[in-house]
């Protein structure tokens, strides 16, 4: 009889739990639908060689990023050197998604920071962005050889994100057949 | 003093005003354009639909919503289109699938437990009708009130 007293205290253990689980929980992290999916198709000019256009059909037969970056955005900026120093590594290339930013700074944000993209596509008004369910930059996609995204990190890329998630990710991908 | 706080009221109407306009031919389509940015959500101020947030997303969104609803497309393809990029946490009404049989069984599921639980507090609790005193405490009962009512008249 005794026992029934113990019932609130497990009732409130149990909400401790879905609290604590919660609490880890970014709500900000939406997981998006197109990991496993083939890549949008976008065709795209650069931002420096406007003329030159690349379209997603392109990249097939390797492992590339797409990271999406804007001037305006302020953790892109935090974001950069780690950008640069994974390039560095010449593991994949990583193509820039400039999303909805203007020439002019964008090529001065590169100039002043460092240019570690393969290129810059653009996509001024922002439509690429929507078909590849971006919705706060930055965002880094990981493709396949055979053009399947395999993997999307929301928000910046931090130094323990490449060593954990994408380096052995890329590693992995790139023994794969295209 | 009182005219201009109450032309100060005016001021929501006009920040409102700066939305964005959208001409309809159809209204039939307009009412799916205004059904479809009241349930799909704004991505970045995630507790606000489409229609209130002023999210630079949102309002690509609406455009794109709007283009698709001029076009001809219906609820579902344009559902479809947004949740193949933004998965189902684009939709504020929840689809019933495997992932949220909870989110939609659970408020039953507890007023079942709560009906279960009631009903067996209502049964465990002696009903009135039962005899609870003996022969000898009921002349007892009666003896005392008898008292009390006596010396209450007294």
């Amino acid at each position: 009889m005794k026992s029934r007293y113990l019932i609130p205290l497990a009732l409130f253990l149990v909400i401790v739990g879905f609290l604590a689980v919660g609490l880890k929980n970014d709500p900000k992290r939406v997981p998006s639908p197109l990991i496993g999916k083939p890549a949008p198709h976008f065709e795209l000019p650069t931002l420096y060689d406007p003329k030159e256009k690349i379209a997603t059909e392109q990249l097939r037969g390797k492992v590339w990023l797409l990271n999406v970056w804007a001037s305006w955005c302020v953790s892109c900026r935090a974001e950069h050197q780690v950008v640069k120093r994974f390039a560095q590594m010449n593991l994949a290339p990583v193509y820039g998604l400039n999303y909805k930013d203007e020439e002019a700074d964008a090529k001065a944000w590169l100039e002043s920071l460092g240019n570690p993209y393969e290129a810059s596509l653009v996509d001024r008004d922002g439509s690429t962005g929507i078909d590849w369910g971006v919705y706060g930059v930055p965002e880094t996609f990981v493709v396949d050889k055979k053009g399947i995204i395999r993997h999307k990190v929301i928000g910046p890329v931090t130094d323990e994100i490449v060593r954990d998630q994408l380096v052995p990710l890329i590693k992995k991908l790139k023994e794969e057949k295209g | 003093m009182r005219r201009a706080l109450l032309l100060l009221l005016l001021v929501p109407l006009v920040a409102g005003a700066a939305i964005e306009v959208h001409k309809f031919d159809d209204p039939g389509q307009e009412k799916l354009y205004k059904s479809l940015i009241s349930e799909l959500r704004c991505l970045v101020c995630q507790n606000q639909n489409l229609a209130d947030s002023n999210a630079d997303l949102a309002k690509d969104l609406r455009e794109k919503t709007y283009e698709m609803v001029v076009a001809g497309k219906s609820k579902e393809e344009i559902i479809d289109w947004m949740v193949a990029r933004y998965g189902d946490f684009v939709l504020y009404r929840p689809p019933l699938q495997r992932n949220t049989l909870l989110l939609w069984g659970g408020p039953f599921v507890i007023f079942l437990v709560g009906v279960v639980v009631l009903v067996r507090f209502i049964r465990r609790r002696p009903s009135g009708d039962r005899q609870v005193l003996t022969e000898e405490e009921r002349r007892q009962a009666e003896a005392l009130l008898g008292e009390g009512r006596e010396g209450g008249d007294a």
